[in-house]
């Protein structure tokens, strides 16, 4: 059976496949975002917070990813909460780490004047941190949604559904069509996410003209 | 002009500043004016810049007494403080991502100015130090020359109309043509404004032609204060040193 074959008979399943796949990592992206960012902030405000936050999210990435989605189990439970907070732990580190250097990797110069002037640390960040900083921060955002899309295959290990279902079944049945049908547009989903992000980085992100 | 008789708009007395065990500002008393300018001179790491840090409350003093407008600063809440204050740096540190007239307007925004006020004020800026502003006014600080920039920085910390300005080696970072242009347009509007000025610098001909008064600064302590003739007539051998090497 062709893989256009299989995608007619099982057009249903496929749209469902992929929105629990888009919603797993849309829903984790999300969550990271709003954790890592702020993290972000607070590492770059305090230095000494550094090591223990960016060490955490690292020694995090370093954990097999199937061995994540198991240790996590036992606390939440088989199905997609449990993904979530995988992919959210994931994600985590590219957020906090950019946004970090982003910040820190403003020019000192315009910071002295900011503050000098008379800007408080909220408006400083608001409108000058921030702001020029977006551009790291959104490469990091970009790294954290592709290697969501390529983790939550693994999801469907733990009852989590997403195009991973297709991947573990034609593994099990040394199905090559099968695997395909979840890892391809697994890939295109990745890529398109990227690209989007990539607009939204031109429309946002200041550059020099 | 008798010192005494007019109110200072800063008067910094007995000015601490330790940091590591380090004394970098030590015992260190001037006063400055409504139209004055008190040039502090000294070479790199004499303290010129942290005294005008501690002015603006980015440092704290480690002992002495700052009065801003007849304010101790110390009590002050150190964003409005910095709010009375221009302060204008070496490196300019112009906003990238602002516009000419965003960077001038910002405290103006900040300090929620109805936007009519607030572009009028740009535009008077703008003028004021030599900038067309329907020329630049649009335009993106990477688009500016340096000396260009300069203007802005200047043009920005006027923006609240503060009665007292710091200055931090501004001209340093320009081609000697511009420099001077430069400071021949900062004299004249000085004097115009009459605000009272502490302009940082290492360089004693950019003293002389600019301050009301110069206080030579080494290792952290003042030593030397006085009136550009009294500059040139001093026996004391940090001035004298200096004064050669303008020669």
């Amino acid at each position: 059976m062709t893989l256009l074959e299989f995608y007619r008979r099982h057009l249903g399943e496929l749209l469902l496949l992929l929105r629990e796949h888009v919603g797993l990592v849309a829903i984790s992206t999300a969550v990271a975002l709003v954790v890592g960012l702020p993290l972000g902030v607070l590492v770059a405000r305090r230095p000494a917070w550094r090591k223990p936050i960016v060490g955490v999210t690292n020694v995090v990435q370093t954990v097999p990813s199937l061995a994540l989605f198991g240790l996590l189990i036992p606390v939440f439970g088989i199905g997609a909460w449990t993904a979530i907070t995988a992919l959210v732990l994931y994600a985590l580190l590219p957020i906090v780490r950019n946004t970090y250097a982003g910040i820190t990797g403003v020019d000192p110069a315009v910071r002295e004047a900011g503050r000098g002037m008379g800007m408080t640390d909220g408006e400083l960040l608001r409108l000058v941190e921030l702001p020029l900083a977006a551009g790291v921060i959104i490469a990091g955002v970009r790294v954290a949604v592709v290697v969501s899309v390529g983790v939550a295959t693994i999801a469907a290990a733990i009852g989590a559904g997403g195009l991973g279902v297709y991947i573990f079944r034609g593994v099990a049945t040394v199905d090559d069509t099968l695997i395909l049908a979840g890892a391809l547009p697994a890939a295109l989903l990745a890529l398109l996410a990227d690209g989007l992000l990539g607009l939204v980085e031109r429309r946002l992100v200041w550059r020099p003209r | 002009m008798c010192a005494e008789a007019m109110t200072a708009v800063l008067d910094v007395r007995a000015l601490r500043y330790d940091l590591q065990g380090q004394t970098l500002v030590a015992d260190v008393s001037f006063a400055v004016g409504a139209g004055e300018t008190l040039v502090l001179l000294g070479r790199s790491g004499a303290g010129k810049t942290t005294i005008l840090r501690l002015i603006n409350r980015l440092l704290t003093p480690g002992a002495g007494l700052i009065q801003v407008a007849s304010a101790d600063a110390a009590t002050q809440d150190p964003t409005r403080l910095r709010r009375r204050i221009g302060y204008v740096i070496q490196e300019i540190g112009l906003f990238p991502h602002f516009t000419v007239g965003e960077n001038v307007g910002l405290l103006p925004r900040l300090e929620r100015w109805p936007r009519a006020r607030s572009e009028q004020r740009v535009r008077e800026l703008l003028a004021l130090v030599g900038l067309d502003p329907t020329t630049f006014a649009a335009r993106y600080p990477h688009q500016l020359s340096g000396g260009q920039r300069q203007r802005v920085g200047v043009a920005r910390a006027l923006a609240n109309d503060p009665p007292l300005l710091l200055l931090d080696e501004p001209f340093g970072a320009l081609d000697p043509v511009t420099r001077v242009e430069l400071q021949r347009e900062f004299r004249a509007l000085a004097d115009r404004l009459g605000k009272a000025v502490v302009f940082v610098t290492h360089d004693v001909r950019e003293a002389l032609l600019l301050g009301t008064r110069i206080g030579l600064l080494e290792a952290g302590r003042l030593v030397f204060l006085g009136t550009p003739a009294e500059f040139r007539a001093s026996p004391v051998p940090q001035a004298r040193r200096f004064l050669e090497s303008a020669a």
